[in-house]
């Protein structure tokens, strides 16, 4: 059988690969090379060894947007994920009308962030006006405004995943526990959470992805401002590129270090989720 | 009884005041963008009255001004043709990479799963580079990009579900006189409608919100929806409040009522979509 369909590779995988090594592997390649070069356009480089990575790393507005970044991702996972399985406890309990409570939460999330951005804006500066103050005077405004847009969009998408979690734990495993005398705290702790372990690994990998990388609600919301303080780190690399000539290495250079860390945060995710999952 | 009836109601209650705050975003946009636009930034909590309630202005005036019937039918359009190239396409790499196995399906294979972590940032510069070079830069030329960069999150999807199809089905077929064209077309896609809704899902999320890739690729000449709203700040100095609410609102409602329609799809595909991604 195999040997019948392997002649057909020019017709079913043919232009999906073509595809993809033009557009994602070359570009993928020559984004590693160029980082170790100086280019304005792509066929312009010569390689400068490891200065476009010495010149990122001491450049402040990238270190800025790093830890931004990071106290961000932090602040987000943690407030999402919390009030995502708060909100899917609630909704698993077998009530009517939480298929309509459920349709509202995650609406949010199909929402385009370029379009998030600006209803937030709007609602955010509502709010400060009445203190004399915008959502960019102070870089404290926008880190708390990022959260607050991140919390409306992911807390509906991950109590989506902690509900289809919490509906799997059998009801007997409950009763047994509840027999055996627990209270309903330590039901929770001891048989809910580990039994959902696997959404939780998925909810933090996802709502940790999706915050680190966040582009379009950033640059809709604050782009920025006040002068790059509320920059994450895709802001930043788009501004490397886009907004200062002769600085195309140095952008690169980050995007590398951008990819970097991704990478790493998905590879903890796989080890802890073969590592933490219960048989069930 | 008497205690959980009361405990009931209090949770309704919680879960109804939620919604309520769920909801007022999108409302308050709603309300605002009948106001006129220097009754907007200071009072956006107020609601219109005989003096601030100017009708559809802003909806006329913002319409005009980014194009937005343009900007729909762009967004529409590469959305529809990317979607379903990509569904079709990488449908087929997959059951030709998980039922050739070969030395170099495997390496492209994990090549697949690999781009899937990589993030945008990383390539956009060379690829919007590459993109010119090839002449890909318009609105035809963005099908064949979102193909190379949807690929792998799209073909590990299918290669999921192909390998929990038994062989045997597809022999018996090939016995039966079929050529694996026929076999794939009359017996493995319609067992991947599942996954392919899916898939499908996913990246009509993806790629009716995308502002970035075709920002770099096409520019503002033919703008998509995401770019359009963009453009009403960047074009323009100060940003006329007016026109924006009442943008908002549009670039929103395609997406709340294909939601309606399909809800009971997206829920099941998102869940889906990460649970396996």
């Amino acid at each position: 059988m195999q040997k019948s369909i392997k002649r057909y590779f020019a017709l079913f995988a043919l232009p999906t690969v073509l595809a993809f090594t033009v557009m994602f592997i070359i570009p993928f390649v020559l984004g590693v090379y160029l980082s170790f070069t100086e280019f304005t356009t792509v066929t312009d480089a010569k390689w400068v060894g490891l200065s476009n990575y010495l010149k990122a790393f001491s450049n402040k507005e990238f270190l800025n947007a790093l830890w931004f970044t990071v106290k961000f991702t932090v602040v987000s996972v943690l407030t999402i994920n919390v009030f995502a399985f708060l909100l899917a406890m609630l909704l698993t309990r077998g009530k009517k009308g939480t298929n309509l409570f459920r349709t509202i939460f995650f609406m949010p999330n199909l929402i385009g962030g370029i379009v998030l951005g600006y209803i937030w804006q709007l609602i955010i500066n509502g709010i400060l006006i009445k203190f004399d103050v915008t959502l960019t005077s102070s870089a404290n405004y926008g880190f708390w405004g990022l959260v607050v847009l991140m919390n409306w969009q992911l807390i509906g998408y991950m109590m989506i995943i902690y509900i289809a979690g919490i509906q799997n734990v059998s009801k007997d495993v409950i009763e047994a526990a509840m027999i055996d005398g627990s209270t309903r705290f330590g039901i929770l702790r001891n048989v809910t959470i580990p039994l959902v372990m696997p959404s939780i690994t998925i909810c933090l990998f996802l709502s940790l992805s999706n915050s680190f990388k966040l582009f379009d609600q950033n640059l809709a919301l604050t782009a920025g401002a006040p002068s790059k303080q509320t920059s994450m780190l895709a802001l930043d690399i788009y501004n490397t590129f886009y907004g200062s000539v002769g600085w195309e290495g140095v952008g690169q250079a980050k995007a590398v270090v951008f990819f970097v860390l991704v990478a790493l945060i998905a590879l903890i995710q796989l080890v802890a989720t073969r590592s933490k999952e219960v048989e069930s | 009884m008497q205690k959980t009836r009361g405990r009931d109601s209090v949770v309704v209650t919680v879960l109804f005041i939620l919604a309520v705050l769920f909801l007022a975003p999108i409302l308050i946009v709603l309300m605002n963008s009948f106001k006129g636009k220097f009754f907007i930034s200071d009072t956006p909590f107020k609601l219109p009255d005989a003096q601030t309630f100017i009708g559809l202005k802003n909806y006329t005036g913002g319409v005009a001004k980014i194009g937005f019937f343009n900007a729909f039918g762009n967004s529409l359009f590469i959305t529809v043709c990317s979607v379903a190239v990509i569904v079709l396409l990488t449908a087929m790499t997959a059951w030709y990479i998980t039922r050739v196995k070969t030395k170099f399906t495997k390496m492209l294979y994990f090549i697949f799963v690999f781009s899937m972590i990589v993030p945008f940032q990383m390539v956009m510069f060379t690829m919007s580079k590459v993109a010119n070079i090839l002449h890909v830069d318009n609105l035809v030329g963005i099908i064949f990009i979102y193909l190379g960069f949807g690929a792998g999150l799209s073909v590990f999807l299918f290669s999921g579900f192909v390998k929990s199809i038994p062989l045997e089905i597809e022999e018996a077929d090939l016995i039966d006189g079929c050529n694996p064209v026929q076999s794939f077309f009359k017996v493995v896609l319609p067992i991947l409608k599942p996954i392919a809704i899916t898939v499908a899902i996913l990246n009509v999320m993806w790629i009716w919100n995308d502002y970035l890739l075709p920002m770099l690729v096409i520019g503002t000449e033919h703008r998509t929806i995401p770019i359009a709203i963009q453009y009403l700040k960047g074009g323009y100095g100060s940003i006329d409040m007016g026109a924006m609410m009442a943008m908002l609102v549009l670039a929103i409602l395609p997406i709340v009522i294909f939601y309606l329609f399909c809800q009971k799809y997206i829920i099941e595909g998102v869940v889906a979509g990460a649970v396996k991604g």
